[in-house]
């Protein structure tokens, strides 16, 4: 029961600040639904303690949902270790952006709303994490793709918040035609869509084939991959992953909370629920290992040249989901779930301090009019610091010593490089890459942003049009403390959450007690060289230094390079032509086939054969004999009613 | 009581009367014939609720049989009535709906009010008897007298162009159905009798005859759904009616269809079923992407609503034609759903039709700026609409992919890219109207919903998520009856592969 309340608190208090919003006033809204998710977040630090640690995995039915035939579904709430670590993830995160929303949105009218719609996404969160079917967990999916519409789309008078809310809910459609194929074929060849009775009955299935299209399709590998098409679309992976930095149109507290700590982290969780599944089929494995470097190295090449700053973020967040799948891909499920735990500390750290820089900077999040503002803004500038430091995974190789991201990062390097096989080759040079590119990107926003000249009140050649209104450095102040207190609790996570749970999270078959699978002979078999332990450093520090070299020795330089627009620049700046492309093949064809449909389909061929072509002959001959007017239509209403009438007659004369 | 449903079909006619004998002034004509229809059909809902708690759904037996004398005894055409799994939740959704009809033309018809009032009261018999007859005449009679009133609505309260819309509406729907009456006559004068359950249980058709028997049928169950490619009277249908006229439209009539293959296709021609289920299939699909991608032009509030009827009744068809129970139940479900979510759809076009007099989409724009609660309403039932989980409209939708993907997997990966369209076209919709700024000076003072509008809808929507997360209300009264409708059909499927020729059997049944 009291699991039951952990999930259910958050949709009561969302409900309740939704209806209630004219009675209530923004202020009883914002405290009753922060108010409710702090009970969430302590049950669930209970229930990390109690399932996680002491090993109490639960498992609560609440009431049967779907029941036709021999299909059932029902509503539970499930809590296993994977659970556990994701509840606190959620509700931790959650509460956190809550209290910080209170300072963030002061000025907003809308805000019962926007806190409402904050607690409705805990809600779908929670549901989709507490899952023991395929079927709750699809709910939560779209509820959360649901929320993240909403939000994304919160202030509605700006067309780029709508064109963004709308993009990011049919591009995670696409994903989740995916995801339920995968549930259909799962219910196709397991009967069920329980968890507990799927993983058991995998094994005898694995290795079997079907036949589609004329080809043997292995079945388990069919599946993983239509599972993992919906985990690309929710985590952003390559391809799908365009509606991600658009979603940056939300406010910020909802970029932290579901753009980059929970939502887009359920791709990977999802992985990791079903890697029973995954195990058995490795060529779904290899394909999740080659999108995860893949995007971990394209997200973080395109966030070198952008110039807003979640933007940036956003990009390191696609890079970073990259780097979970990868170490999903190669059987290292403890890692991903640690690269989960810990980034969502330093990235919801990182997205909470660039909030309270815009707020400082009245809503501006052009970095090119930023700089210098180290001063006025200390305690952000800390905060930013070490949200740096544990996405860079700064730490001491030799002595196991560093951020959070040193621990779950380097985890996932390793785990990559000793896979053995060519994806795993792949995946390793990537990653590698990616991590001096982060690195980059990560110091030249910090750069940008804290040191250098303050560039906020200079004419800028580059602004189109607006006058904008230019902010003296003097005006810029911290904003209110319950934005800061949030900033402080997430940025003790990004220091410690690597320390101390690392020895958890990798390679303890105990503390997952099965609820993710622990591939054989995957770890601690192999030393890794030396070299390769500190090549993520290396690249780190080569990363800190050209992006110091650009911003702060030489800062006239990147203008002039970016003025150049050369090739390679561009591409990156345009985001390697995704956008453009998507356009060119389904957007604009879907709305011209829609007319054409429309206009040729239903109106000169169906219509024009059938029954215009009819009436047509009709209309000509009658318009003769009777004038148009309402009276008209009654001639044949009775008509018909005579007809029906004459055939009654028939049948009763002539029918026995 | 055991003449329940006799009741609940015929009482709306008792209001008729009320409002003829009424006189008085227009106007006093026109308040008293509604109130006597509110007060009619909300008793008449009251009814249907309480057959629905008398209604057993263990069984899959008729329930509050009625039989009398019709045609005269040896005829074998008789007054049959009775309700199963399948049609009895279809008799309440027309009782339900009907006060909210009612409700929504009470400010926005002015002209001919007792007329008007006169055209639903009557259609709701029809409605109600369709659902209900278990003779194929009496189901004729019900099932072609349904569309009078209708034509009327649309021809005399709807649009700019209803007379061309009616005519449509018309030629359609009568063509289709002169082939079924052709073969109902054949059936009545081969098996000797016009009753349902007599044919189903005791005669078998040729597999041959079966095939011209299912197309005749065919030929007026898919032009009611409608089915693509003969659903383009449809959209014009809906936009020259009254809102009313739209609701019972989308929300019964096009039910009438789907009902009637489960009701006489499947169980009667069974093997000509699955014969032509991978046609049905084609259509189906059809329906689902092309009147999805034509919804996604669409400029009329209306017309899209309507499109995405046609491809909401694709997955019904493609659920009915799966013969499984997920494909049946889901059908089904998805039929009430649909009633539910496309009546409350055409009701949220109708307040602000009522408001600023045009469907035009580009007429509109930031509503949500000065109508929020109307904002939320709307956004309920588009949601219902795309079929988000938790909703209505993804219990029907999941359950038929579930049915298809077992049957033939292409079909179900095919539909379910509906998903992804549904998703489009409605939310792309819900941000042209609701979302951005409000600076069209026609929508300065409009006006956010009134507590008549708020009372019309709110029900709405606790339906549409109650049967979303609680769907087991529904299943447990359809589920014997389908499950029966499978055995039955697969029965037959048997019988006409086995030795037995069915000539004989036809002999021996041969009065």
């Amino acid at each position: 029961m009291l699991y039951a309340a952990l999930v259910f608190l958050p949709i009561i208090t969302a409900a309740i600040a939704g209806i209630f919003q004219k009675w209530l006033g923004a202020r009883p809204s914002e405290l009753l639904t922060t108010a409710g998710l702090f009970i969430s977040l302590a049950l669930s630090i209970y229930a990390f303690w109690d399932v996680a640690l002491l090993g109490h995995s639960q498992i609560v039915p609440l009431w049967q949902w779907i029941s036709s035939g021999d299909f059932t579904a029902d509503w539970t709430v499930r809590v296993d270790t994977l659970t556990a670590v994701m509840l606190v993830v959620v509700t931790g995160i959650s509460a956190l952006v809550h209290l910080y929303s209170i300072g963030y949105m002061r000025d907003d009218p809308g805000r019962p709303r926007f806190f409402s719609y904050l607690s409705l996404f805990t809600f779908a969160m929670l549901m989709l994490v507490t899952a023991n079917n395929f079927l709750q967990v699809f709910f939560g999916w779209e509820g959360v793709g649901l929320a993240s519409y909403l939000l994304i789309g919160f202030w509605y008078k700006k067309p780029s918040a709508n064109a963004a809310a709308l993009k990011a809910f049919v591009v995670n459609r696409v994903g989740d035609f995916g995801f339920l194929l995968g549930i259909l074929a799962i219910f196709w060849v397991f009967g069920t869509l329980d968890f507990d009775a799927v993983f058991k009955a995998a094994p005898m299935v694995a290795g079997k084939t079907f036949t589609f299209a004329g080809q043997q399709v292995d079945i388990l590998t069919t599946i993983c991959l239509l599972l993992f098409v919906g985990a690309m679309g929710k985590s952003a992976q390559i391809g799908l992953h365009t509606w991600l930095p658009d979603a940056m149109e939300g406010p910020t507290p909802v970029s932290a909370l579901i753009h980059a700590a929970t939502m887009v982290t359920a791709g990977v969780f999802l992985v990791c629920r079903a890697s029973p599944l995954f195990e058995l089929a490795p060529d779904a494995l290899a394909f999740v290992t080659f999108i995860g470097a893949t995007t971990a190295f394209f997200a973080a090449s395109v966030g070198l040249f952008q110039n807003d700053i979640k933007r940036v973020i956003a990009y390191s967040t696609c890079s970073q989901l990259g780097y979970m799948f990868v170490a999903a891909g190669v059987s290292a499920y403890g890692a991903a779930m640690f690269h989960l735990f810990t980034h969502a500390f330093f990235k919801a750290l990182l997205f909470l301090a660039a909030g309270a820089v815009i707020v400082a900077l009245h809503h501006e999040q052009d970095m090119r009019k930023m700089g210098g503002l180290r001063k006025q803004l200390p305690f952000t500038y800390w905060m930013m610091l070490i949200g740096n430091l544990a996405l860079t995974g700064v730490g001491i190789p030799l002595l196991g010593l560093g951020t959070a991201g040193f621990y779950s990062k380097d985890a996932i390097i390793n785990a990559a490089y000793l896979s053995g096989t060519p994806m795993g080759r792949y995946a390793f040079t990537l990653t590698l890459l990616a991590v001096a590119m982060t690195s980059f990107y990560s110091w030249r926003q910090f750069l940008m942003t804290f040191h250098g000249r303050y560039r906020g009140e200079d004419h800028h050649a580059w602004e189109e049009g607006g006058q904008h209104h230019a902010l003296k450095l003097e005006e810029v102040h911290e904003p209110a403390r319950t934005m800061l207190v949030p900033l402080a609790v997430l940025a003790a996570g990004a220091l410690i959450a690597g320390i101390a749970f690392v020895h958890v999270f990798i390679g303890d078959a105990v503390f997952w007690r099965g609820a993710v699978a622990i591939a054989n002979g995957h770890h601690g078999t192999s030393k890794i060289p030396l070299l390769i332990e500190l090549a993520p450093l290396l690249l780190t520090a080569l990363g800190f230094g050209i992006a110091y070299f650009f911003y702060i020795v030489k800062p006239e330089l990147p203008a002039q390079l970016a003025a150049r627009k050369g090739l390679i620049y561009t591409f990156l700046y345009r985001k390697w032509y995704f956008d453009e492309l998507y356009d060119f093949l389904f957007v604009r064809p879907a709305k011209a086939l829609g007319r054409l449909l429309w206009k040729w389909g239903d109106g000169k061929i169906i219509d024009g054969l059938g029954p215009d072509g009819v009436a047509a002959r009709v209309l000509d001959a009658t318009r003769g004999a009777v004038k148009l007017q309402s009276g008209y239509v009654y001639h044949y209403a009775f008509a018909m009613l005579i007809g029906v009438v004459g055939l009654a007659t028939w049948f009763m004369l002539g029918g026995r | 009581m055991n003449h329940l449903l006799s009741l609940i079909t015929f009482f709306p006619l008792v209001g008729v009367i009320f409002i003829l004998v009424t006189r008085g002034s227009e106007a006093v004509r026109a308040t008293s014939a509604r109130w006597v229809a509110l007060a009619v059909t909300l008793i008449n809902a009251a009814l249907t609720i309480y057959m629905w708690s008398q209604f057993q759904g263990s069984t899959s037996a008729f329930q509050f049989v009625e039989r009398a004398e019709w045609f005269g005894a040896g005829t074998g055409i008789t007054y049959h009535v009775g309700v199963d799994g399948i049609s009895m939740l279809f008799v309440v959704l027309t009782g339900l709906l009907m006060p909210f009809t009612i409700l929504a033309s009470w400010d926005s018809v002015k002209t001919r009010v007792p007329e008007y009032m006169i055209a639903f009261l009557a259609l709701e018999t029809l409605m109600v008897g369709v659902f209900t007859a278990l003779d194929i005449f009496l189901f004729y009679v019900f099932f072609e007298g349904g569309l009078i009133p209708m034509f009327l609505i649309i021809g005399v309260w709807g649009g700019k162009r209803r007379v061309y819309a009616s005519f449509k509406f018309f030629l359609y729907t009568l063509l289709g159905s002169l082939f079924m009456l052709l073969a109902m006559l054949w059936i009545y004068f081969t098996a000797g009798t016009a009753d349902v359950e007599t044919i189903i249980e005791t005669v078998h058709f040729p597999v041959q005859a079966q095939y011209f028997l299912w197309f005749a049928f065919f030929a007026s169950f898919a032009v009611k759904m409608p089915m693509w490619p003969v659903h383009t009277w449809l959209p014009d249908a809906h936009v020259e009616a009254p809102t009313a006229g739209s609701v019972i439209l989308a929300a019964i009539l096009l039910k009438m269809g789907g009902y009637g293959f489960l009701r006489f296709s499947l169980p009667m021609f069974a093997s000509a079923s699955e014969a032509f289920a991978p046609f049905i299939f084609v259509l189906s699909i059809i329906a689902i992407i092309y009147t999805s991608f034509v919804a996604l032009a669409q400029e009329d509030m209306k017309k899209l609503i309507a499109y995405s009827s046609v491809a909401h009744m694709g997955f019904v068809t493609m659920g009915i034609f799966t013969l499984t129970q997920q494909g049946v139940e889901g059908g089904v479900f998805q039929m009430l759903s649909h009633g539910v979510v496309s009546a409350a759809l055409f009701l949220c076009v109708g307040v602000i039709y009522d408001r600023m007099h045009t469907r035009e989409i580009a007429a509109y724009g930031g509503l949500v700026n000065r109508m929020p609660l109307y904002a939320a309403f709307f956004m309920v039932f588009t949601l219902a609409n795309i079929g988000l989980p938790g909703t209505s409209g993804f219990i029907g939708e999941f359950l038929t992919l579930l049915g298809a993907f077992h049957v033939e997997t292409w079909v179900a990966i095919f539909a379910a890219t509906g998903v992804v369209l549904s998703a489009t076209y409605m939310l792309y919709l819900y941000w042209r109207v609701i979302f951005g700024d409000l600076v069209k000076p026609a929508l300065q003072t409009i006006k956010d919903l009134s507590l008549r509008e708020a009372a019309i809808l709110a029900p709405l929507v606790v339906a549409t998520i109650v049967m979303g997360v609680y769907p087991k209300f529904v299943f447990d009264i359809t589920g014997t009856s389908v499950a029966h409708l499978i055995k039955q059909y697969h029965t037959a499927v048997a019988y006409d592969a086995g030795a037995v020729p069915t000539s004989v059997k036809l002999a021996e049944r041969a009065p």
